[in-house]
């Protein structure tokens, strides 16, 4: 047999077998469709496995939450299926577990959702729940109330988590408790406070029209057997003009550094956030950034994972990331890092941003465009991959092509655009720095560093409305 | 870690959901399995959906093979697997593979420690490369200094996912409280620090030479494969790996509760939690899976008994979860709920008694049961989607084949859960979840100074 003829021979391991050529990325043709009352319907064929998965998007997030109101797109997200139509929100949940579906509602900055992940031969079932949910929402006070307090505490538990605890201060610090990503997306026990149902009828009334919404299928379907299906299970919805959604204001990122330490008295680690205001989702910079993060943070063998976890041990692990949405999100570097190291971790945190301005060499730069473009492929493997891919073109309108050029710009980026992005976009000498650890021990040796002024607050003061 | 992997996904089909009689998808998972001179175990599997394939290699040796005064070695020892052997250079391992697209991970439980390679397809036979000097030449180049530096990365790992996570010693305890001294899973994966302070690079090698063998692993390999070339690259690459000795299994003490066992600790926290413990029958006993869905009809979703007394009606309680841990040398159940500001462990305790005692006294519903294997029915359906990562087909394929079955398992898997009925559920709960042999830990928060 061809097997044991090659066992006799003995492997060459005195170099790594190199890769053969990659595979073409071969990606499902989105068929685009609309329904009579303007609803954009994707559909995307995928044949594997007898399922399919509904994604109803719309354009608004917690980024069009009023003054005042921060929450309420995500507290009406959360309500859509504690009521909707005819139906309870314990029948909601009893039929589509009943029908082994997952029907779950979702809200980010930028766009909330309804999906319906169900087997195909319960579609038919499964979408009259996805119609009411997404467009019948009921908002039942008593469930309010339930979620209001579910999210109070919720809040009030972050506390204990000193990871959270950083992100929190951190983007309260580098946006402002006036802008709207100061805030994460449930808002604050002030605003949660004030949410009513009438808030979120005229949340959901606003922004959940056909013509601000997309309908994306993806699974074991084929378009002209899931259309009349689609038409009849949203033939109820009438358009009325949706409120485009409105720009934020652009934020102001601080100018000078800071060093804010939040006391947990005797923790064993410090959580460190470092970094300041990014980029949109629709920078021109995006694939220099993705290739410089990868380098920088992305990744195992990035710089700071290198740095912090391999050759010093400080950490379990470092990483950074561009938080892009509509608008300019936040970049930070991370890590927990333990007590006694605080400072020696935050100096080296800063070797690298610093470095990382420095032109990266060709095979660092080689690898990190690999990583990203070789293993792209795979990141369309299951419905729900697919799925979570195909939303990022709807919700940032990315044109058709997109995925079938990414691959090429990832591969062209240069050493110099890999610079000039870090250059403009990663200046430490006016980054926010956020640390969350003990700080009797930790204060004197981040203070003998002179990055910058240092404050020091407790868990209270800092994250007080 | 322990995947339960029923849990991972919620999902798909029922053959009853409306009086139809479609026919259900074939859980059909077609597979080679071959055993190399040197003793090592290799399972392939072709999915060509994308062009991916995936290594996972399952040494049978966890944290219950560890010696007291030794815990955590299991895993400190997976760390060490990427950091070089003969062949590869410390760093190297993981720089081959991003080069190519690739990454790896791995994970240590109490019975077993596996190691996954994800890479685009054409880089398969880099993955096997790197898999199999590691497998065979590891000590070449294992030093005191590389030891030390992933002891101190460990360190942090316990920090931050123990000391340093909300009620993150509670996990640690409640295996103290289950577990009688002695047994294996009474000591924790992670290890103390103080054993991992002592862990020396000669426990490192002793490790190496008694479990790393090609006789005490299994090779899964799946995706986009051609099954002929990957038998032979696969002997190619491994069959100069030398056979070791045969491991002895391990012979655990008597493990039983005999009564309450009752404990308070203090932790960092604002509100305080509850975990009811009980010792329950090993992955794949009979009992496990009615255990299993007893879970869920305790705690999964708005409907279930506990989550809507506690959480939906009540709101006495933030959240609640139950679950079933079929292990190798035994099972637990817990049940964990964390009370409202206002709001105490013991009336926490006193609604899940009544609710308990409600399901010893009448079974479940028809409905109740069947929306749960409906739920259970779809997870395995939508699992066959991924072949790599700790979800994946091949992970699960050695995971059947290490509990004594057939790789392509999911079948017969799912037909325990669809043949269980309400006075099943009934019976597992009164036989194995009784009110008076268990654990019960509360954390309650530290008074704040």
């Amino acid at each position: 047999m061809e097997s044991l003829v090659a066992a006799q021979e003995r492997p060459d391991r005195s170099r790594p077998p190199l890769p053969g050529p990659p595979a073409a990325l071969d990606l499902p043709t989105i068929q685009k469709q609309s329904l009579p009352n303007g609803l954009a319907v994707w559909v995307v064929e995928r044949h594997e496995v007898p399922v399919v998965q509904l994604s109803l998007l719309v354009r608004a997030g917690a980024g069009q939450d009023l003054a005042g109101k921060a929450g309420a797109a995500s507290l009406t997200a959360a309500m859509l299926d504690e009521g909707a139509g005819a139906r309870s929100a314990l029948e909601i949940a009893d039929a589509a577990e009943f029908l082994g579906a997952a029907l779950t509602t979702a809200s980010s900055f930028d766009a909330s959702a309804v999906r319906l992940n169900v087997p195909v031969q319960r579609l038919a079932e499964g979408l009259p729940l996805l119609a009411d949910v997404a467009l019948r929402p009921t908002f039942p006070e008593k469930e309010l109330e339930r979620l209001r307090q579910e999210r109070l505490t919720l809040l009030l538990q972050v506390r204990d988590d000193a990871a959270s605890v950083a992100g929190m201060v951190f983007s309260r610090l580098v946006y402002g408790p006036g802008h709207r990503y100061g805030t994460g997306t449930i808002g604050t026990e002030t605003s949660l406070k004030t949410l009513t149902a009438a808030d979120l009828r005229a949340f959901h009334a606003a922004y959940f029209q056909p013509s601000n919404a997309t309908l994306l299928v993806v699974g074991d379907i084929s378009a002209s057997g899931v259309m009349p299906v689609l038409r009849s299970a949203f033939a109820d919805w009438r358009g009325r003009s949706a409120r485009g959604p409105t720009p934020l204001a652009a934020p102001r990122p601080p100018d000078q550094a800071e060093i804010v330490i939040v006391d947990k008295p005797d923790a064993e680690q410090s959580q460190i956030r470092i970094g300041s205001v990014g980029v949109p989702r629709s920078t021109p910079d995006y694939f220099p950034l993705l290739v410089l993060n990868t380098i920088l943070g992305g990744a195992f063998t990035s710089r700071l994972n290198q740095n912090l976890r391999e050759e010093h041990g400080y950490a379990y692990g470092a990483s950074s990331g561009f938080d892009m949405r509509l608008g300019p999100g936040p970049f930070y570097a991370a890590a927990g890092v333990q007590t006694d190291k605080t400072a020696d971790a935050l100096r080296e945190f800063f070797k690298e941003l610093n470095g990382i301005r420095q032109p990266v060499g060709v095979e660092e730069l080689a690898k990190a465009r690999n990583y990203i473009a070789l293993a792209f492929p795979g990141e369309f493997e299951t419905t729900t991959d697919l799925s979570r891919r195909l939303e990022e073109l709807i919700v940032y309108r990315l044109p058709d092509d997109y995925f079938e050029r990414y691959i090429a710009n990832v591969m062209a980026v240069t050493a110099a655009q890999v610079q000039r992005a870090a250059e403009t976009y990663i200046q430490p000498s006016r980054f926010i720095v956020v640390i969350v650890g003990d700080r009797k021990t930790i204060e004197p040796g981040v203070r003998a560093l002179e990055l910058a002024p240092v404050r020091a607050l407790s868990i209270d003061e800092a994250l007080q409305p | 870690m322990r995947v339960r992997w029923a849990l991972l996904f919620v999902a798909m089909c029922s053959l009853t959901a409306s009086g139809q009689t479609a026919q259900p998808p074939k859980l059909d998972v077609p597979y080679q399995l071959f055993t190399l001179s040197n003793g090592l175990t290799v399972i392939l599997h072709r999915d060509a959906s994308v062009p991916v394939a995936t290594i996972n290699v399952w040494y049978h040796v966890g944290s219950a093979n560890e010696r007291p005064g030794r815990t955590g070695l299991a895993h400190l020892f997976e760390h060490l697997m990427f950091e070089g052997s003969a062949h590869v250079a410390e760093g190297d391992f993981d720089t081959l593979l991003e080069a190519a697209g690739g990454t790896s991970n791995g994970s240590t439980d109490n019975d077993r420690t596996n190691y996954l390679i994800d890479v685009p397809a054409n880089a398969l036979e880099l993955a096997l490369f790197l898999e199999s000097d590691r497998m065979a030449y590891l000590l070449d180049t294992m030093t005191p200094e590389r030891v030390d530096g992933q002891r101190d990365v460990v360190k942090n790992e316990r920090r931050q996912s123990y000391e340093n996570e909300p009620y993150g010693m509670a996990s640690l305890e409640i295996d103290r409280m289950l577990w009688p001294e002695g047994h294996p899973y009474s000591r924790p994966t992670i290890g103390s620090m103080e054993d991992l302070t002592a862990a020396s690079h000669d426990d490192i090698v002793a490790f190496f030479k008694t479990y790393y063998a090609p006789n005490n692993a299994t090779l899964a390999i799946a995706g986009d494969i051609d099954l002929a070339k990957t038998r032979a690259l696969v002997e190619q690459w491994f069959a100069e790996v030398p056979r070791g000795a045969v491991v002895q299994p391990i012979a655990p003490p008597p493990a039983v509760l005999a009564d309450v066992k009752r404990k308070t600790i203090t932790d960092q926290v604002r509100l305080p939690r509850l975990y009811l413990g009980w010792l329950t029958p090993r992955g794949y006993a009979p009992g496990d899976a009615a255990l299993d869905a007893a879970s869920s009809i305790l705690a999964g979703g708005k409907n279930s008994r506990l989550y809507n007394r506690l959480v939906y009606e009540t709101q006495i309680a933030q959240d609640v979860t139950a679950y079933q841990q079929g292990a190798a040398l035994g099972g637990s159940f817990l049940i964990v709920a964390t009370a409202r500001p206002g709001h105490t462990a013991a009336e926490l305790q006193q609604a899940i008694d009544e609710e308990l005692d409600r399901l010893r006294r009448e079974p479940p519903t028809p409905r109740e049961l069947q929306r749960v294997l409906n739920q259970i029915e779809a997870s395995f359906y939508r699992s066959l989607e991924r072949v790599g990562g700790f979800g994946g087909k091949a992970n699960q394929m050695n995971a059947y084949y290490f509990a004594g079955a057939a790789p392509d398992f999911f079948a017969e898997d799912l037909a325990r859960y669809m043949a269980l009925t309400p006075s099943d559920v009934q019976a597992a709960v009164r036989r194995w979840l009784p009110p008076d042999r268990r654990v019960e830990l509360i954390v309650e928060p530290e008074t704040q100074g």
